[in-house]
């Protein structure tokens, strides 16, 4: 969907690109057949930009399509950049709006307009280039580069910033990647200059030799993007089979990850992190397996020695997901995720800011998750009753800051409510009583 | 643990380097360090500073450079493989450099290219070492054999062949020299493989082959732009064109990241059955190696074993939906009936991923007897029957008796388990030895 303030954006970054082709000329140049070269350069902008890669979210796709326009820069000058760029309004992707068409085109465009004019202020000669030409050449070359690369972020993070609320960027986690992104943008940049360097020699064949390497990188970064959706589908699959032992959690790992990464978000954590947090909510409470069944399913107060083996659970956890090669923080995630701020909790009686953050996050979210759900002793808490259960928490059980992050998430993102259980008639396997939640603490025996 | 039946994908354990030290390895350092002396020996007599042009030196020193630099950035891929594709761009470029602009025809014997190359490996393998990280030498020997064919073949063909001929000549010759310094890299790799994990040599060159094309194809593809457009831009283009190195390279490098990270989970996470006392400690992992093993013995190829060391793993998942533990988790001990019913479940649990559908077939057909099932099981799937039966009696035991007891009963019941993958697994329950003495 296109917001009306982004479609307006829009059509002033097309008007401007309009305008300023129009009164521009076409810089004289020495390349010979310049209509060839300009539709090679076409193609070669046509075919990037068609075989987009996603970079690291499902949002930021990244392409070496640049390389073209600045091919054209040196060997054509500005115009013809702008004629490269606008190609991109054909693009081969189908699922693209026509609005983002218009929006690509243009803002490709203005981008290639701009850093032909940064080139042709610096003094680079526009031909094809000759050894002579060349220290002059690199340095004009270079700030055009960053310029192309420069206005491209800019205009597109206008439109994201119109388009989707001034959250955006952080929501995606787009922020952590910007410096990577950049540095693919400026690396693949340089292919321009070698674009125009090879053309002395091979003519437009350059540009065939040059996608090589381009799609190589691509197959790798799609094989990555493959590679972390397969991993994400496993985590799940094995996620879902550890709880196959009770009805009642069923999906709770799932929701506690999910949790997590709206209070990760809300307080602004690296995309690093982020990611590191969803592993580490999924998996917090693995160790359960280690706690005998019989523990588990007991209706009645719990002798010191069950208490004992429940607490033990954040160890076990620990214990099989050690060898993982998280981040130490998902470690600690999970084996502080029942410390309590007042030093109460287990299985180390951590309190306040000794507790990692990870496990003030994946506590809220879990002790939410808990009282959200069915319990085979009690109806689901409403969210507002939940809610209040957490503020009443806040201080002495959870860390208030988090409490208040999560209760801001949950009036943006909608929480995924567990699907009221209903246990099927057979069904033996049921947790009785539920170590996760606040409200109804478990009842040990004291001698 | 078993030290030196661990197979393919798992980090071997560390052992004294002279211990690695076999035939193959022995023979292409051999190759390496004979060369190396040679280039060595030829570059102090021959080259004298005032013999040549400053852009003479400057390009060996650019490129000495450039290549120590690639050396440093080395890439871990997947299989416990490591390469340094800006290092080979490097080396492979200055061998294959013709002409450099104000300057002509670039005369660096094959030689020099070798004692440029060398140099440079060395010093980027400094800070590796420096680190307390393997130092790479047989990484380095493979790279500086394959980089010195190419050499050896086209420096004598400079410069006269190229004079006033169509750039498509040099361009074919360039190509077909840097697939061939590509295969004798993936030779050189695929002989120490062979040697380091015990699988066949042929099936090890395909498996290098289809692992490392793409890699090759950015290298060569690298290498053909960076000597021809050399011959534009001069020794500059070196600091151009490491940008977009530099990004590729990047993209490798988080492929092989996330490989390695997915394996290390299921890894992790195969261990829950045995954390919830479902299993022995140890059997998952324990089964997967010998099932690896056994794989790679009978010449399974590396997409096949990597679906087998999951299979194994998680062969015993689908415990999980039981009520109650088997007594001893021993899954041989059980009846058919409920030997199918853990395999089904298990399988379930691995369809859900909806990525791992060839795994969970490996798991489900576990229980199937290898004669007189219609359809016949997989092979994965008799090897991980075969392997968890053995370690079911075994356990972690390497006592020798036990082991062949355990193999003579596996012998002794043909129609449950396949005869020539109870062979090989009794030549790797052979080499099983203690990993640390």
């Amino acid at each position: 969907m296109v917001s009306r303030a982004a479609w307006l954006y829009i059509v002033v970054v097309v008007a401007i690109t309009g305008v300023l082709v129009a009164t521009s000329r076409p810089t004289s140049t020495h390349v010979p057949h310049p209509i060839i070269v300009l539709i090679v350069l076409q193609l070669l902008f046509l075919v990037c930009d068609s075989a987009k890669t996603p970079l690291t979210s499902r949002q930021t796709k990244w392409s070496p399509s640049s390389a073209a326009t600045l091919a054209a820069v040196i060997l054509l000058g500005p115009m013809a950049a702008a004629f490269v760029g606008a190609v991109s309004v054909l693009s081969l992707r189908r699922q693209l709006l026509i609005a983002e068409r218009l929006f690509n085109g243009a803002m490709y465009a203005l981008c290639g307009l701009a850093a032909g004019a940064a080139y042709v202020k610096l003094k680079g000669p526009v031909k094809v280039p000759e050894f002579g030409d060349f220290p002059k050449i690199a340095v004009a070359f270079a700030v055009a580069a960053t310029v192309h690369v420069v206005a491209n972020h800019t205009l597109i993070w206008g439109v994201y910033r119109l388009n989707r609320g001034s959250g955006m960027l952080r929501r995606e986690g787009l922020e952590s990647s910007l410096p990577l992104l950049l540095a693919s943008d400026l690396g693949y940049a340089c292919l321009g200059l070698v674009i125009a360097a090879l053309w002395m020699i091979m003519g437009p064949f350059s540009a065939v030799l040059v996608l090589v390497p381009l799609f190589v990188a691509r197959w790798a970064m799609g094989q990555f993007a493959e590679q972390q959706r397969a991993y994400a589908a496993t985590m799940n699959a094995l996620c879902q089979a550890v709880e196959t032992k009770d009805y009642y959690t069923r999906g709770h790992g799932d929701r506690v990850s999910r949790g997590a990464v709206m209070i990760a978000r809300q307080i602004a954590m690296s995309s690093d992190r982020t990611d590191a947090i969803r592993f580490a909510g999924m998996l917090h409470d693995v160790g359960k397996l280690g706690v005998p069944t019989q523990v588990l399913q007991k209706t009645g107060p719990l002798t010191e020695d069950e208490y004992a083996a429940i607490q033990l659970h954040p160890m076990r956890g620990l214990e099989i997901v050690r060898e993982i090669g998280f981040l130490y923080e998902a470690l600690n995630g999970i084996m502080h995720h029942h410390e309590r701020i007042d030093g109460r909790g287990y299985p180390m009686g951590l309190a306040g800011h000794e507790i990692p953050e990870f496990a003030r996050v994946i506590a809220v979210a879990d002790a939410f998750d808990s009282m959200t759900s069915t319990r085979s002793y009690r109806e689901a808490k409403s969210i507002p009753m939940a809610i209040d259960e957490l503020r009443r928490g806040a201080g002495t059980q959870f860390d208030p800051l988090i409490v208040e992050a999560f209760i801001k998430a949950l009036d943006v993102e909608e929480w995924p409510l567990s699907a009221p259980a209903r246990a099927p008639a057979d069904l033996t396997i049921v947790t009785v009583q539920d170590h996760d939640d606040p409200t109804a603490p478990l009842q040990v025996v004291i001698p | 643990m078993t030290g030196s039946t661990v197979a393919g994908h798992q980090a071997p354990d560390r052992i004294a380097y002279w211990q690695a030290v076999d035939s193959g390895r022995l023979l292409l350092m051999a190759t390496a360090v004979t060369l190396v002396t040679a280039a060595f020996a030829v570059t102090a007599v021959e080259a004298r500073p005032s013999a040549h042009h400053p852009i003479y030196w400057a390009a060996a020193l650019a490129f000495g450079g450039f290549i120590a630099f690639g050396e440093l950035l080395r890439l871990a891929l997947p299989g416990g493989r490591e390469a340094a594709p800006i290092a080979m761009v490097g080396a492979m470029s200055y061998a294959l450099l013709v002409r450099l602009p104000k300057y002509g025809d670039t005369r660096q014997s094959a030689m020099l290219v070798i004692a440029v190359a060398a140099v440079g490996m060395a010093v980027g393998a400094l800070p590796h070492i420096a680190a307390g990280r393997p130092a790479g030498i047989t990484g380095i020997c493979s790279r500086i054999v394959a980089v010195a064919c190419v050499a050896f073949i086209f420096r004598p063909l400079v410069p006269k062949e190229f004079h006033d001929r169509p750039w498509e000549l040099a361009f074919s010759i360039m190509a077909l020299l840097v697939g061939l310094g590509w295969l004798v890299d993936a030779l050189a790799g695929a002989l120490i493989r062979a040697d380091d994990v015990g699988a066949k040599f042929s099936v090890a060159m395909l498996d290098e082959i289809r692992l490392q094309w793409p890699l090759g194809l950015a290298v060569g593809a690298s290498v053909i732009i960076t000597v021809f457009s050399a011959d534009a831009v001069g020794l500059l283009v070196l600091a151009v064109f490491i940008g977009p190195l530099l990004v590729t390279q990047i993209a490798f490098r988080r492929y092989a990241g996330i490989r390695a990270t997915y394996l290390q989970t299921v890894r992790s996470l195969a261990r829950v059955t045995e954390v919830a006392g479902y299993v022995e400690a140890g059997h998952s992992r324990r089964v997967s190696r010998l099932a690896v093993a056994v794989g790679r013995g009978l010449g399974m190829p590396e997409p096949d074993l990597l679906a087998l060391e999951y299979a194994a793993l998680m062969h015993d998942i689908g415990q999980l939906s039981l009520r109650d533990p088997i007594p001893g988790g021993a899954t041989v001990l059980v009846s058919a009936a409920d030997q199918d019913r853990i395999a089904e479940l298990g399988a379930d649990v691995i369809r859900v991923a909806g990525v791992l559908d060839h795994v969970a077939d490996l798991v489900r057909c576990q229980s199937w007897p290898a004669l007189g099932h219609d359809p016949p099981p997989p092979l994965g799937s008799m090897i991980i029957r075969a392997a968890n039966a053995f370690d079911d009696m075994v356990g972690g035991s390497i006592d020798r008796d036990k082991s062949a007891a355990a193999l003579e009963r596996l012998r002794l019941d043909p129609n449950q388990y396949e005869g020539g993958v109870v062979e090989a697994l009794a030549e790797v329950a052979g080499r099983r030895v203690p990993s640390r003495l």
